[in-house]
């Protein structure tokens, strides 16, 4: 396996906030590997030093062989980068965004073509190639742009949070072209996210909070971190159900004040017997398997949709499509 | 060679999105016309002594005024673009190509310089308002000085956008720089009248010498002899308002280059 990725002790400072804390990883050749934590976590920080957008304060980060600071021509010559924010000409056709892309970054004339009817096609945009990005709608720009990264055929395709804001089938088909397209091309995939039930496509995935990567490891390793399956129930007391639950079963349950959550192993089996027994007023109760946003909770003790919501998300990309269009006068 | 491709184009890309722009291409005609046509003649009427006896009317003398207008407004909707584009996001395509920033700033000062001096050649179909001859020459020299005007202008214009991030900053900024450019040089009014701390302000004004340049290329160096800038009692010949521009564009460029080389 070819490590194509390489990044030791990385250290980003802005001022005094410490946005990247002494990264260290590894990637290696045609993995999805995905970087899973809240907004503000220092994700979209770690990208942009191994894009070669930012410079680290210290440690080193190698791509494709190449050093991200001293050579950043041949590391960007290596990527492909799907942003966070679009980052499209929405003045020109699709095909017009592609053939700035092929250009800039030194497809073949005799390709070019060829390659961005290719691209075109998996995305299924070929039939509106000819029209003005500003026409299209957010899924369509976001596949334009996941073709787009693709075209000069790079080596690890960055997909920073690409399904931000889209409707679930948009996301669900986004995620079917990203998995065909590591087993076609043998393409290295790099994607942050904080929907946790995205990060699961990925190989292995690192969790990242506070700059520091706080695990590592395949997806299911990480869920059973958590011991066994999750338990939620409501309760008319809560603080008497943590307090039943602790005495009478020596478990360990959390609350947030209106629900109680703990941990067990073989959850189905365990709630008749919880369930007869009960004496705290059980109002509901439920029994799932552990996802990601669990391994979350257990390692820092917090959830880690508080900081992303998908509601204040979409009201600030709201607000910030709003003075974008004000600004339209100045044109 | 990466490079000279990624100038070429981004070059392109602003070309493409001019043609495209079709209402812009309209727009162009419109203010020059007010000014020349509407305020020129109301201004001719009113204020006769204007021009004294040079030979020429008002608006003659104003017609390379506002072709420098022209190439000095457009110029700067170069800075505007690149506002727009770290705003709209491509910026960051363009940041993130394998190309030096060095080509992105070249690129666009380019692009921008040869829209500008587009937009001052539309001006031409006004000849026949403003009742000028230029000979073939004067134009061949008139096209050479825009464009020469313009690529300094731009180059002012990408240094003003690398600092400044939103296009709402840029609107209020880009007038507070536009205006005394253009009022403080011999655009509207003849320089030799003026009272001398207005007259030691149009020579610090680099614009002044691209407009002179122009105002002798459509109107014959001779001809608009007692318009001409006068600095340390010579009458500056075309030439030298060209270099004065270049050196102008120089910095510009240098210091737009520089700054946009250190963003992040």
């Amino acid at each position: 396996m070819t490590k194509i990725i390489e990044v030791e002790h990385l250290v980003k400072r802005f001022g005094d906030l410490v946005a990247v804390d002494d990264i260290s990883l590894d990637v290696e050749e045609a993995e999805i590997f995905g970087f899973l934590g809240p907004n503000g976590a220092g994700k979209t920080t770690t990208i942009n030093i191994l894009c070669t957008l930012m410079k680290p304060t210290s440690g080193i980060a190698r791509l494709n062989g190449f050093d991200v600071v001293r050579q950043q021509t041949e590391v960007r010559q290596s990527l492909g980068l799907v942003f966070q924010d679009q980052a499209l000409d929405v003045r020109l056709t699709a095909l017009q965004n592609l053939n700035f892309h092929a250009f800039v970054y030194n497809v073949p004339g005799s390709l070019r073509k060829k390659r961005m009817e290719e691209v075109l096609r998996m995305v299924e945009l070929w039939d509106r190639r000819k029209d003005e990005v500003r026409n299209y709608s957010g899924g369509m720009r976001r596949r334009l742009e996941i073709a787009r990264g693709l075209l000069h055929y790079p080596k690890v395709l960055f997909l920073d949070e690409p399904t931000l804001g889209l409707d679930p089938q948009t996301r669900y088909r986004i995620w079917e072209y990203i998995i065909k397209l590591r087993k076609q091309e043998n393409i290295t995939v790099f994607l942050t996210t904080h929907y946790m039930d995205e990060a699961t496509v990925a190989d292995r995935i690192a969790i990242i909070d506070y700059g520091k990567i706080i695990a590592l490891d395949t997806p299911d390793a990480l869920k059973s971190m958590v011991g066994g399956d999750i338990v939620t129930l409501k309760s008319a007391n809560t603080e008497a159900a943590v307090a039943e639950i602790r005495d009478k079963y020596n478990i360990e349950a959390q609350h947030d004040g209106h629900e109680v959550n703990f941990e067990i192993q073989n959850g189905e089996e365990f709630i008749p017997t919880l369930v007869n027994n009960f004496r705290s007023g059980l109002q509901s109760i439920s029994v799932r398997r552990p996802t990601l946003d669990d391994v979350f909770m257990k390692l820092t003790g917090r959830e880690i949709r508080e900081e992303a919501g998908g509601f204040e998300v979409m009201k600030k990309q709201w607000s910030m499509r709003q003075t974008r269009g004000g600004g339209g006068r100045f044109r | 060679m990466n490079n000279l491709r990624g100038i070429y184009i981004i070059w392109y890309r602003d070309l493409l999105r001019f043609w495209r722009d079709k209402a812009r291409l309209i727009t162009t005609f419109v203010m020059p016309f007010l000014f020349l046509v509407v305020f020129g003649t109301g201004i001719a009427s009113s204020m006769m002594r204007g021009t004294g006896d040079s030979g020429f009317d008002y608006i003659q003398f104003m017609y390379p005024g506002i072709i420098g207008m022209v190439v000095l407004f457009t110029s700067m909707m170069t800075g505007v673009s690149l506002v727009w584009d770290r705003e709209f996001g491509f910026l960051k395509e363009v940041l993130i190509a394998p190309i030096s920033r060095t080509a992105v700033a070249i690129g666009k000062a380019l692009g921008g310089a040869t829209i500008a001096t587009i937009q001052g050649l539309i001006m031409l179909v006004f000849i026949p308002f403003a009742h000028v001859s230029p000979s073939i020459g004067g134009i061949i020299t008139l096209i050479a000085v825009m464009f020469v005007v313009a690529l300094s202008l731009t180059s002012m214009g990408i240094l003003i956008a690398s600092r400044i991030k939103t296009i709402e900053a840029f609107g209020m900024v880009a007038p507070l720089m536009l205006f005394p450019l253009f009022f403080l040089s011999p655009a509207m009014f003849p320089t030799q009248y003026l009272p001398a701390w207005l007259g030691i302000t149009v020579k610090f004004n680099p614009v002044s010498y691209g407009i002179d340049a122009m105002r002798q290329a459509v109107l014959g160096s001779q001809q608009s002899a007692m318009f001409g800038i006068h600095l340390f009692g010579f009458r500056m010949p075309i030439i030298l308002d060209v270099v004065v521009v270049i050196l102008f564009g120089l910095i510009m460029g240098t210091l737009a280059i520089r700054s946009f080389r250190v963003q992040e």
